[in-house]
């Protein structure tokens, strides 16, 4: 990286005609920076999410309660917190098996493998839920028809979240002194063992923070669902579903409040997030 | 190596690949096949159609708006992050990342409360004429809010590792700021740089649940090519809803050889 700066060369302020470097005010550049982040953060996230919180309580606490606690707003509420805790556990045991194998094992085609992964990162979700359903839909080629059950909910979230916990698990594994290991089992301990005493203390970090961003992903996500889950209120519909058809049905409140409780948790996770990865850096030093 | 030893080794290998093979590869592999059933000719007509080519230029259209802005947003946003010295730092480094926490769909809901009719600003945009909701301007909107943190997220990294050396002799042999933004530090910085744009892209390209609320779903006038794709679904136009995927399948494989081929000049 650095190597590839020392290319462009840094000098030869012209001679003789004043630079700009001469008149400069020192800070007017950073200030001028810090304005345009801070009016462009809050034109387009801040004052957005504010609308939100104001609408929610538009009516008051009595408001918000009676419209996330509608019978249809919990259930939907319900299978999005329950679904998502099942696709996580799910993403911690096959991500960190999947970052395993791409690390520690060889085989042919392992760098295909490992590219393969961040495709539902960059495959649109619509394009996903399509996918799924043309093969665990009710002509699939493999026989398996899960269309519009709590199953298509769980599969399509596990589709999108499971780049998260392999990515952030892969470079705490490549960091991992084997030699360690090779000590451990050097005094008798077995491969059992060795995983949950040396191995997994040292992963855990980055199966912590790998769960908790894909938990944020699955509890709003929208576009993979569409066409798979079927949109069932009180079976399949999540809580993206059920705030879209609020927004469609013109009661903008109930889906502000929904939304409120979403975000919340949402904020409160990647607040988690990047405390841990403090607490990590200073552990580190 | 002992015989229960490789036998481990083996399941494990073969329990992540038939995981990958489930979940990814097959449903891929059988959109494919099924894209092209009904020959070529389908697929090339079915993406042809007045309204494919309108949404793939809306499309489009969107991602030349949106990436631009999120790009300097970002690197200015890396910058100050990195080597300014205000305070407030650790307030912006948590809104950065508030859009990764944020539903799609509760982006559309926010947006039509600040810019729909009966919203914040609604009635005074419409007076001047300015449409947001059902309309361009709420689609760019809402592409921009969802693919706002990756080019930040991406820089930030890579201008912490580079450190600052090169720009202090700069700066002492008399180069301006903007010199030293242009030949130093945004040089040494491209491939971070890069990889937040590839990310971007990818996610402005594919957008669907904030573009979906605010966009009013209109053939051949709001229509981008991920809702293109649901309205062909539900139309039991399936050909056409594939053909479409496979557009964005393809831009989506664009995207990840783009990811590898950066990868691997970083390394």
């Amino acid at each position: 990286m650095s190597g590839e700066a020392q290319t462009v060369n840094p000098v030869a302020p012209p001679t003789g005609k004043p630079t700009r470097a001469g008149i400069r005010l020192p800070g007017v550049g950073e200030s001028l920076n810090k304005g345009l982040v801070v009016t462009y953060l809050g034109l387009i996230v801040l004052l957005p999410l504010a609308a939100i919180a104001t609408k929610a309580f538009e009516d008051g606490f009595g408001g918000f309660w009676d419209a996330v606690s509608s019978p249809q707003a919990f259930a939907a509420l319900k299978l999005t917190v329950i679904a998502s805790l099942i696709v996580v556990v799910i993403n911690a045991i096959m991500g960190t098996l999947i970052a395993w194998v791409l690390v520690r094992d060889e085989f042919r085609g392992k760098g295909f493998v490992n590219s393969v992964i961040d495709l539902p990162f960059a495959l649109p979700t619509i394009v996903a839920s399509l996918t799924l359903l043309v093969v665990y839909g009710k002509d699939s080629p493999v026989g398996i028809n899960i269309a519009f059950t709590q199953t298509a909910v769980v599969v399509a979230l596990l589709f999108v979240t499971l780049p998260f916990v392999v990515r952030a698990v892969q470079p705490l594994l490549l960091s991992l002194d084997r030699d360690m290991e090779s000590a451990a089992e050097s005094l008798g301990a077995g491969k059992v063992r060795i995983f949950w005493r040396i191995i997994f203390p040292n992963l855990a970090p980055g199966i912590a923070t790998g769960v908790a961003l894909a938990f944020a992903r699955a509890l709003g996500e929208f576009g993979s669902l569409v066409l798979i889950s079927g949109n069932v209120p009180f079976k399949t519909e999540v809580s993206s579903v059920f705030i879209r058809g609020q927004i469609e049905s013109d009661n903008l409140v109930g889906a502000s409040a929904v939304s409120v409780v979403l975000l919340a948790t949402s904020l409160l996770l990647l607040a988690c997030v990047t405390l841990a990865q403090r607490w990590g850096l200073r552990h580190d030093r | 190596m002992t015989g229960s030893g490789r036998l481990s080794r083996w399941s494990l290998r073969y329990v992540a690949l038939g995981y990958l093979a489930m979940l990814l590869i097959l449903p891929i592999g059988v959109i494919l096949v099924r894209t092209f059933d009904e020959g070529v000719g389908a697929v090339v007509d079915a993406i042809t159609t007045p309204d494919a080519l309108h949404a793939l230029r809306l499309t489009l259209l969107t991602v030349i708006i949106a990436v631009p802005l999120n790009t300097i947003f970002g690197v200015a946003c890396a910058l100050i992050m990195v080597r300014g010295k205000m305070r407030g730092k650790s307030i912006i480094n948590a809104l950065i990342d508030v859009p990764f926490a944020v539903s799609p769909v509760v982006v559309g809901l926010a947006l039509i409360l600040v810019y729909g009719e009966g919203g914040w600003f609604g009635a005074d945009l419409a007076a001047i004429g300015i449409q947001v909701i059902f309309s361009t301007p709420g689609i760019v909107m809402a592409v921009i809010f969802v693919s706002l943190p990756f080019v930040a997220r991406e820089t930030i990294p890579v201008l912490q590792e580079v450190g600052d050396d090169q720009e202090k002799a700069a700066e002492t042999l008399g180069a301006s700021s903007w010199q030293i933004f242009w030949k130093i530090t945004l040089p040494s910085i491209r491939w971070g740089v890069s990889y937040g744009v590839v990310l971007t892209t990818a996610r402005a390209l594919g957008e669907f649940g904030a573009v979906t609320i605010v966009s009013g779903r209109i053939s051949g006038e709001t229509e981008t090519l991920p809702l293109f794709v649901q309205k062909q679904f539900e139309t039991f136009n399936s050909v056409g809803a594939y053909s479409a995927s496979l557009v964005l399948a393809l831009l989506a494989l664009a995207t990840l050889l783009a990811l590898n081929l950066m990868r691997r000049k970083e390394n």
